[in-house]
């Protein structure tokens, strides 16, 4: 068998720093490298990645290879897979790794295909196999009912993983790693989808993927009025609102505010549910919260079977009487 | 326009946490007795994004596709009582086992079989083993532009102008045609079928099409195909140890959690 070795991933910038995912996919790739006996290298693709080059490294990379292109920019498909291409054929990795975003949900399967490779989507767990060092991904199936252990036979073996399923390393600056220039190119005639315009629809306040608190709103919430009293809540609490999916659908709150499989994963120290009925797809973005506060007038919910702690009523009730008391505990 | 949706067949994937029931050693899921197969729902939107797009393109016609074996076929008469024109079963025991490529592979010879087709429209992610590809790889096998989770698809002199949902707002990409959109949740509510639409779909008749048909090689199809393999599936446990809160009244109960929270020095 041709040399199999090369474990690379593909890494994120946000403003010309590191994106969390970059740093946690460089945090279970250093574990994976290690036990395959490969360097551990991150592919960076924009511009202005000096920076973000070498805070790769800190964060546990052997090579950063820095495709620097004005064409690169700003994420467009086609431009992104072609240059990831041209690169990944060049190292022509075993391994190959990416976060499940904006970016990764869009190109790795583009990559796979192109490479001839194959993907394990959304996982939350990587590991290698010890007699066969093949990657083992780990991945929530039936909207995170159950887990699917895949292992890729086709190189390079693929996985994007999921923010906050796997933890970062400190970063230690005085880490010794390589920055490598490569040429990415692209050829004008690959892109046939063009990027017109962006649109950031962020909340104000404390980022929800950040917030310490999280207070959900759910379908029984009613309507788009009764979201006033959970932002109370939040900004009680110093954290930000999220909302299921059918909240979103129903149009009471901005869709960029959905948690769950589809929307922000969040791992808070408090996440409260409230008229949440607690289907798996919305479990699958909370799931890593240390604390799930519940409040739903059916005590059949499945929101119960996940959550620490609970309580059984309408929250028109149980709302404000809990606002109350949590300023009054917060005040002393 | 000539447009294609594809769809499958997907398990109910609402169900309770305790419906749910797997084959760990066969690495199947079970289906849930007494619960309905239902359409994806990510397809069914896409059934209504091609119907909004054939609303505003009069004589526009919408072909439905889907792989599978058995019963899986019926969801072809969903979209036909939706509104699609013509439905077709690719049904050949050779797929069976098919991954995300073989699956694309499949749905790439029927759309070569059919010839003029303008858009092709995905879901974004299929409801059962939520892989989220074959939509990516039919695109890639069929060498057309390719823009994925749309939350709004338009068709604008002869171009198609797409919103593409965005963990933080969206972006707005233009492509030419052919190409192939992934729906999204956020392009809105399916329509209902109509009652005419019910009528009129039990009359049609749903085309069965064999890998012969679309000259499909089987060597590259099936499960001796696929380029991954599961080898384990099993249910999370999931300790459920929920602390409820009682009291005369539900206020009195939540301030009494709110206390609890304090002095576990959670807020
Ligand atoms: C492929 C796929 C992906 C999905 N991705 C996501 C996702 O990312 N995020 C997500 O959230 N969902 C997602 N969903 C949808 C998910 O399956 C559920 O439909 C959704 O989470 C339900 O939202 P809900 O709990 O707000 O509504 P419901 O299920 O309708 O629950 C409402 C709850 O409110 C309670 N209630 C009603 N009135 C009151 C009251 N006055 N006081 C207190 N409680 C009350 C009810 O008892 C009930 O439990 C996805 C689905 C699919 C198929
Ligand atoms: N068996 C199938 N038949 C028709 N379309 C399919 C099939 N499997 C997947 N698709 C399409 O591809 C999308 C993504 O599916 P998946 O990659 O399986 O998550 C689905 O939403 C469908 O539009």
């Amino acid at each position: 068998m041709a040399e199999d070795k090369g474990l690379l991933t593909i890494g994120e910038v946000a403003n010309g720093k590191l994106a969390p995912i970059a740093a946690e996919l460089l945090g279970i790739g250093r574990k994976l490298a290690d036990a395959r006996g490969d360097k551990l290298d991150m592919l960076l693709l924009g511009a202005n990645l000096a920076e973000a080059a070498k805070q790769a490294i800190a964060y546990g990379a052997d090579r950063v290879y820095v495709a620097e292109n004005p064409a690169l920019a700003e994420y467009n498909p086609d431009s992104y897979a072609a240059a990831a291409t041209k690169v990944a054929k060049q190292l022509s990795p075993s391994i190959l790794l990416m976060g499940q975003t904006d970016m990764g949900r869009d190109l790795a399967p583009r990559l796979a295909a192109k490479l001839g490779g194959a993907v394990s989507m959304d996982c939350t767990e990587l590991a290698i196999e010890p007699d066969t060092k093949l990657l083992l991904a780990t991945r929530p199936v039936f909207g995170g009912n159950a887990n699917g252990v895949m292992r890729v036979k086709a190189r390079p073996q693929m996985a994007t993983i999921r923010a906050k399923s796997m933890a970062a390393l400190e970063p230690n600056a005085s880490r010794q790693g390589e920055v490598i220039k490569v040429d990415a190119g692209v050829d004008a005639s690959a892109v046939k989808v063009k990027v017109t315009k962006k649109v950031k629809q962020e909340a104000l306040g404390i980022k929800l993927e950040d917030a310490e608190f999280v207070v959900t709103g759910g379908r029984g919430m009613g309507g788009a009025e009764a979201f006033k009293s959970l932002e109370e809540l939040a900004r009680v609490l110093g954290g930000a609102v999220g909302a299921t999916r059918a909240a979103c659908d129903d149009g009471w709150v901005a869709s960029t505010i959905q948690v769950g499989q589809t929307g922000k994963i969040v791992s808070p120290k408090l996440y409260i549910a409230v008229g949440v009925s607690g289907a798996m797809q919305h479990i699958a973005g909370c799931s890593g919260s240390k604390n799930i506060v519940a409040i739903n007038k059916d005590p059949e919910a499945n929101i119960f079977k996940v959550a620490h702690f609970g309580v059984v009523g309408d929250y028109k009730e149980a709302l404000p009487a809990f606002i109350q008391k949590c300023k009054e505990l917060l005040a002393t | 326009m000539n447009i294609v949706v594809c769809a499958k067949q997907v398990p109910n994937p609402e169900i309770p946490m305790g419906k749910f029931k797997i084959d760990a050693q066969a690495l199947k899921v079970i289906p849930p007795e007494g619960i309905a197969p239902v359409i994806s729902p990510f397809d069914e939107q896409a059934i209504e994004v091609a119907l909004r797009i054939k609303e505003k393109n009069p004589g526009s016609k919408i072909t439905a596709l889907t792989v599978g074996a058995g019963s899986a076929g019926d969801i072809l008469k969903h979209a036909l009582s939706m509104g699609a024109d013509e439905g077709i079963f690719l049904s050949d025991p050779a797929f069976e086992g098919s991954d995300a490529f073989g699956t694309a592979y499949i749905l790439s010879k029927a759309i070569q079989k059919l010839g003029n087709v303008d858009l092709i429209l995905c879901g974004r992610q299929a409801a059962d083993w939520d892989v989220g590809q074959v939509g990516t790889l039919l695109a890639e096998d069929l060498g057309i532009p390719l823009i994925t989770i749309a939350r709004k698809v338009e068709v604008l002199n002869g171009k198609l102008s797409v919103e593409r949902a965005l963990i933080d707002g969206y972006e707005v990409l233009e492509a030419p045609m052919p190409s192939l959109v992934t729906v999204s949740n956020e392009v809105g509510l399916p329509r209902l079928p109509t009652g005419m639409g019910i009528i009129m779909a039990a009359r049609k008749k749903v085309a069965v099409w064999k890998a012969q048909d679309m000259g499909i090689d089987v060597a590259k199809v099936g499960k001796n195909a696929a380029r991954s393999e599961m080898v384990k599936l099993y249910i999370p446990v999931r300790e459920a140890k929920c602390e409820m809160f009682q009291a005369d009244t539900v206020a009195e109960a939540t301030v009494k959690m709110a206390v609890r929270l304090r002095e576990a020095k959670v807020i």
